[in-house]
């Protein structure tokens, strides 16, 4: 992918044809009575990822988690971990470990002991519990609370506490479901570069369920989104963000303006696509491949257009239009620009400067400008 | 709770606290009575006790309501506690409906008729009436008002506790032992109290089902009663007062406690 960066210094498992992967979904379809909760699902996932499975409520994400940590058995197909098919292993007897949305710590145990549990179920020695109980308290910086009942610590700290006593283990592959969807925003931002810190340092392979995009983003070395039980696409969070293969991936993943246009001309990867009457043709240098007078639909993010008296210098599309709508958010100013043709366009600024006046106001004429590599064409 | 009651509140709390308890506050007093005429005052004096601990009729029978009240309030736990993980639990099943419906039927069945059917029961089997008898006629009615108060709690219990003792390597029994059993045991102390009250209090399937060397406590006070009140009868309603209010105390303590550290625990996750 000649837009992007060059990824093949980088972790990437999953461009290696020879890399063997941890997890293999087969053919899987899950269904409840009538219900298909999982459609013929294909997904290998790799030693070390961070995965994330993203989609709205009832796509089917939570289905797949725990499939893989054996609360559900699959209709059809094969789950492979570690190359062996898992799908008459119980619960108990896999080598995965799960952190579970409402954290299920243990209200009568201490935090130590919550954290011992698994490893005491697994016959191991005392000796051997105390060292690892202590390990997995400094690595989630919880020593202080090991005496402590779970009802007697704040919502960060039973986040850490799961985490630690899933940990213990020391799975080959940690499930995550919406692990911080009980925190507040500030402290969600702060546990998800801690999640990523302990991923890095313990080696695990962290599945991660969330509908939070942002969250997903954050954290994951691949995104895979999903919609009524298919993967729609599974990528790298930036090709998710800047190469989306749908418009229900762009519209899913932040914030986008979808034009819909017909192609009517194409010269190598370059095209012009009409959307309106009296409106320019826009411009779009894109991968997608596309045929003459064919309905496609240009993705374009609201931060890649720019608001100005004129046009930005070097860029290739130029629209005119009326201020309707400013979202001063802090840090940037989105602004809603209504076309002549009735169109809605979506740009946003970034406010660099902390004293400046406002120079775009509502009503205003302004003109929005993008390169044509700024937008990605879409068929469906 | 700083909100001042007013007095129409006031005098309707007094009225139905004194309706409820007056007569047993006077059964309390006149067994420290010292005259030997049930209803006439005579000064203090804890005699009549001291007589009570050298009545052998009443002492064996006080042994006798003790030991079935322990054996119906186990068995009733255990039957009752299975009967409530079903009702949770098992999800819907062919005859849910119907199951739950007979499991609390008895909670609302006049004593008397479970009492007689028992009885045609066991004559029809011909089994011989005595403690075993008022055991298991007592265990039955028992087991319900423990799955009321068992399955109201499991109602409220985040199954995700037990994945998570599974997930963690846990074997099923393992998980119920040391997660389940632990964390839903205030409503199981409190159902085996109030099986037990229940069977110590207990008359009427009593006297439907005992036999000749099974007199309850019950049994026994009110045959004595009836061939006229001893003073006597004043001091062993006042020890029982004390053991059903006893029993009855502490499993309120247990739910309020439990309640409290589960409320505790809701605050905090949100």
């Amino acid at each position: 992918m000649a837009l992007l960066n060059d990824t093949s210094t980088q972790f990437s498992p999953w461009t290696d044809r020879s890399a063997t992967p941890l997890i293999r979904f087969d053919g899987v379809t899950k269904r409840f009575g009538d219900f298909t909760a999982i459609d013929n699902l294909n997904l290998d996932i790799y030693p070390q990822e961070f995965f994330a499975l993203l989609g709205p409520s009832g796509c089917g994400k939570t289905t797949m988690m725990r499939m893989l940590a054996g609360f559900e058995t699959a209709t059809e197909g094969e789950i492979w971990l570690n190359g062996a098919q898992i799908g008459d292993v119980p619960p108990n007897k896999r080598p995965v470990n799960m952190m579970f949305q409402s954290y299920a710590l243990f209200p009568h145990l201490k935090v130590w002991d919550n954290i011992a549990f698994g490893l005491r179920r697994q016959g191991l020695p005392k000796n051997q519990i105390g060292p690892r109980v202590e390990e997995m308290l400094r690595l989630t910086r919880l020593e202080k609370f090991a005496s402590r009942r779970p009802d007697q610590i704040s919502g960060g700290q039973r986040q850490r506490v799961a985490l630690a006593r899933a940990l213990a283990k020391a799975p080959k592959l940690l499930l995550l479901d919406e692990p911080l969807a009980a925190l507040d925003k500030k402290l969600r931002q702060d546990t998800q570069f801690e999640l990523m810190d302990i991923q890095e340092r313990t080696g695990t392979t962290f599945v991660i369920v969330t509908h939070d995009q942002e969250e997903a983003m954050t954290v994951a070395s691949r995104i895979a989104v999903m919609d009524h039980g298919k993967l729609v696409q599974v990528d790298t969070p930036d090709r998710i963000y800047e190469a989306p293969l749908s418009t229900y991936v762009a519209d899913f993943i932040g914030d986008v303006n979808l034009v819909e246009g017909t192609v009517t001309a194409i010269d190598g990867e370059s095209c012009t696509v009409a959307f309106a009457e009296g409106q320019p043709a826009l411009n779009v240098i894109s991968e997608t491949r596309v045929e003459m007078g064919q309905r496609v639909f240009l993705a374009l993010r609201p931060e890649k257009v720019c608001v100005g008296a004129t046009a930005e210098k070097n860029t290739q599309n130029a629209l005119t239009g009326t201020v309707t709508d400013i979202a001063y958010t802090g840090n940037v100013s989105t602004f809603h620009v209504t076309l002549a043709s009735g169109h809605v366009i979506k740009a946003q600024a970034s406010n660099g400067r902390r004293l400046s006046r406002r120079t775009i106001n509502w009503n205003d004429r302004i003109v929005l400008s993008w390169t044509d590599t700024a937008g990605v064409l879409l068929k469906k | 709770m700083n909100t001042q009651m007013s007095w129409v509140n006031k005098l309707s709390v007094t009225l139905g606290f004194m309706f409820l308890y007056v007569p047993m506050v006077i059964v309390v007093i006149y067994s420290f009575n010292k005259s030997k005429l049930v209803t006439i005052w005579g000064g203090w004096s804890i005699k009549w006790y001291g007589e009570l601990a050298r009545n052998e009729a009443f002492l064996s029978s006080a042994i006798i309501s003790f030991k079935i009240a322990l054996v119906v309030a186990t068995l009733a736990v255990i039957l009752g506690a299975m009967a409530a993980f079903v009702l949770v639990r098992a999800g819907r099943f062919w005859g849910r409906t119907l199951f739950s419906a007979l499991i609390y039927a008895p909670l609302v069945m006049p004593p008397v008729i479970t009492g007689l059917s028992m009885l045609l029961l066991f004559i029809g089997v011909n089994l011989d009436r005595g403690m075993n008898t008022i055991i298991i006629a007592q265990t039955t009615l028992a087991i319900s008002f423990v799955a009321v108060v068992i399955a109201s709690r499991l109602l409220s219990y985040d199954q995700a506790l037990d994945e998570a003792a599974l997930d963690l390597g846990a074997t099923h029994f393992e998980t119920f032992r040391l997660v389940t059993l632990p964390i839903i045991a205030p409503a199981v102390i409190s159902g085996w109290l109030l099986a037990f009250s229940m069977s110590l209090d207990d008359l009427v399937i009593a006297s439907f089902t005992s036999g000749p060397n099974a007199t309850t406590l019950p049994l026994r006070l009110y045959s004595t009663v009836r061939s006229g009140v001893s003073p006597q009868i004043n001091a062993l309603s006042t020890i029982v007062i004390a053991i059903v209010s006893l029993g009855m105390l502490s499993a309120w303590l247990i739910t309020v406690r439990s309640h409290r550290r589960m409320q505790a625990n809701e605050g905090i996750a949100d």
